[in-house]
């Protein structure tokens, strides 16, 4: 098992919550794993992004080379396309169709959908309506997005929502609870 | 015990385990997390005894009290960001003089590409320029192991032991293994020989001669302790000197290939019977994969026959600036790129930005105004969050080169004849580096304004204690500022008219005046009213 997994989106959305369930539940699969962050600078409001690499052997670079990651997990879709050299040609892009705009120049949201839609495999989801539409609150958005993901992450669908749940068993039930509901929608409307 | 750590925690793990009694540091991405993981585990110990790890004023004053613990016979660490080795340079290179009683490890994180930083300077200058051991681990496991070797070295050979990582190890996570058991500190010893510390001409010779003596014994174990590491290949024509991370690169694009010979370095200075070895083995080139500035193919090619090709940085194989990636050494090592898709047109350039509700951008606005009202303005910046006020919307400011230079480079203008010639500060760094500055400003009543930004904390660096807080009007005061002249504003849109008089009263007064605009960064404001809900 070898998974090269790009987590992207924008400075305070949350992409390393998405990075800990996976961590959670490839460290009890006994996979190996590295995952180099963003810190500083970047993290106000700024792209952000984290390679997260998973596997059965030892892992030495820290980082993903271009042409070969597996999965761009992304929370917000132009951050999904700026690490698109990075991307296996059969690899996949899970992503939120929600744009964050805090710059000027945003480019047409309906062209950067097109441009996702034009890489055959691509899941595009309003993660934000999911998550309302699950009972969860909007910041569980990346929950959902996590959960539209695990079909290509390589770890079964109830490992990873037992990761889930270790992960946020000291936030209490209510926060479990919702967390778990997010997951199973993105989850879902990824099969779907 | 297994730990997912990033790579600065598992230095920090490393440290605790080594029995560390003390912590100094000033935050500096890539170094932050060490500190704060110590500061971690000291509010959640039960038992054991206390690590001292408290916020330090700047890199200088952290070399020095870890320097002055590591006299009374206890295990110090010191931790910094690449830059911050400037800052403390005159206390490093000296203890490597004085050499240590306890032990001294110094931890530089470099910052090459500039993720978050003004240059790529390479530490391991600074461990060669003072002439003490310097280790760099590859990996994280080596960050923690390594860690307690360098503590054991330090005091064994009675020196300073230099730490270089990385961002790229640094900020990245990995299971570590940890030592099980309970650390235990060094008990308080005094030097045997207080001459060592005191650095007169007379005994300062004595202890340089020592420690150019030492060379050979660094050397040494640079090749027996372990930590450097040569293979000899199936074709040994052809080899590679990795450093550090650049291991990691190297040994997956080969993917169990022997064919090359591959000496890793980890221990500085360079094993010179490893490389010697290579060189007998046959070896025609060697490419050295370095992160950083290109110190060791510098080195190198003083080392081996002139008939031995060196490879890397300076002859272009690999990139002359920038951390090195998984992209840029497969073709160094001559192999052809993965297939993959061209940048995609659409994407835009998203820089960071000031928070929405920063009391840095109120004062921005507010001061951009004023400033709009003289011919010809100068405003000089300086290193934190406000730092982005020279992006878009505010374009504000004219400098920003290293901490503290705002008001000494705005009292070099003044007195060039600039007016208004105003700096911009963050609170932690004036008081790092720019209250000595203030007192120059104050000595020759420089006509400055010296605006400082307020906001209780070391913001950029994920909001630390700011040495200064709640005694910025004392500090200035007691410098030798005229007390009407030290004026206190609150950055918020509704005090719009009073900033922009207050500033304009200052500018206009021909002196050095201070003003204050202070607001609780909107990060920790969140942080802290979560946690009284709580």
């Amino acid at each position: 098992m070898n998974k090269n997994i790009i987590l992207a989106g924008v400075g305070g959305q949350g992409i390393l919550s998405i990075a800990t369930v996976i961590g959670e539940a490839a460290l009890a699969e006994g996979l190996y794993l590295k995952q180099a962050e963003v810190h500083g600078m970047s993290q106000r409001g700024g792209d952000v992004q984290s390679n997260l690499r998973l596997s059965s052997d030892p892992i030495m670079s820290d980082l993903i080379e271009k042409g070969n990651a597996d999965l761009i997990i992304s929370l917000e879709p132009m951050e999904a396309l700026r690490y698109i050299s990075y991307l296996k040609p059969d690899g996949w892009i899970v992503t939120s169709s929600v744009p964050f705009v805090n710059i000027p120049d945003y480019p047409a949201i309906e062209e950067v959908l097109s441009h996702v839609r034009a890489h055959k495999n691509h899941v595009l989801l309003d993660v934000e309506q999911l998550a309302k539409e699950a009972g969860a609150p909007s910041q569980a958005a990346n929950m959902v997005l996590l959960g539209a993901a695990i079909p290509m992450l390589g770890i079964d669908h109830d490992k990873m929502i037992a990761g889930v749940q270790r992960v946020f068993a000291r936030k209490g039930e209510a926060v479990v609870a919702s967390n778990t509901a997010a997951v199973e929608a993105g989850y879902a409307a990824s099969r779907h | 015990m297994k730990h997912l750590l990033l790579g600065d925690e598992a230095i920090a793990q490393g440290a605790i385990d080594a029995g560390l009694s003390g912590v100094y540091a000033y935050p500096g991405t890539p170094s932050t997390e060490i500190t704060e993981f110590i500061q971690l585990h000291e509010s959640k110990r039960k038992e054991g005894e206390p690590i001292f790890c408290r916020w330090a004023t700047n890199e200088k004053t952290a070399m020095e009290a870890a320097l002055g613990m590591a006299y009374m016979g206890k295990r110090a660490l010191v931790c910094m960001k690449h830059v911050g080795m400037n800052v403390c340079a005159d206390a490093f290179m000296n203890a490597a003089i004085t050499g240590v009683n306890g032990g001294l490890v110094v931890l530089a994180a470099d910052d090459p590409s500039m993720h978050s930083s003004q240059n790529e300077q390479d530490s391991r200058f600074y461990g060669k320029f003072a002439m003490i051991p310097t280790f760099e681990p590859s990996n994280q496991q080596e960050a923690y192991d390594m860690t307690d070797a360098a503590f054991a070295m330090s005091e064994r050979l009675h020196t300073p032991v230099l730490m270089r990582v990385t961002t790229r190890m640094a900020h990245s996570r990995a299971v570590v293994v940890t030592k099980d058991g309970t650390p235990r500190q060094n008990k308080m010893s005094l030097p045997e020989n207080v001459q060592h510390f005191i650095l007169l001409p007379a005994f300062a010779k004595r202890n340089y001669a020592e420690l150019v003596a030492a060379q050979d014994e660094f050397v040494r174990a640079s090749e027996t302790a372990g930590h450097n590491v040569y293979t000899r290949g199936t074709d040994p024509r052809h080899a590679i000197l990795t450093c550090g991370i650049g291991y990691n690169y190297v040994t997956e694009h080969l993917a169990g290939d022997t064919t090359r010979s591959i000496l890793k370095i980890t221990q500085y200075p360079l094993p010179t019977a490893l490389i010697d070895r290579m060189v007998k083995d046959g070896a025609e080139d060697i490419l050295v994969v370095e992160e950083g500035q290109p110190v060791v193919e510098e080195l190198l090619r003083g080392m081996v026959p002139s008939s031995v090709k060196v490879l890397g940085r300076l002859t272009g194989v690999l990139p002359r600036m920038g951390e090195l990636s998984p992209d840029c050494v497969r073709p160094a090592l001559g192999m052809q790129p993965l297939p993959s898709r061209e940048a995609d047109s659409l994407v835009v350039s998203r820089p960071p930005a000031l928070c929405q509700g920063c009391g840095h951008r109120d004062m921005y606005a507010a001061l951009n105004e004023v400033a709009r009202e003289y011919a010809s303005p100068r405003i000089f910046g300086d290193i934190g969050c406000y730092t982005l006020g020279a992006l878009s919307p505010f374009h504000a400011l004219h400098a920003t080169v290293e901490m503290g230079a705002s008001v000494t480079m705005a009292k070099g203008a003044a007195d060039a004849g600039q007016h208004p010639s105003i700096a911009v500060i963050g609170d932690s760094t004036f008081t790092h580096s720019g209250m000595t500055g203030l007192l120059d400003c104050v000595n020759s009543n420089s006509n400055v304004v010296i605006l400082i930004s307020d906001n209780l904390t070391t913001g950029m660096t994920g909001g630390q204690d700011s040495a200064g807080t709640g005694r910025l009007e004392q500090i200035c005061y007691g410098l030798g500022v005229e007390k009407e002249h030290v004026r206190v504003v609150v950055p918020l849109p509704k005090n719009m008219e009073e900033i922009k008089q207050v500033l304009r009263e200052e500018i206009d007064y021909a002196g050095t005046s201070v003003v204050i605009a202070r607001r609780e960064c909107i990060q920790t404001l969140k942080r802290h009213l979560k946690a009284a809900k709580k």
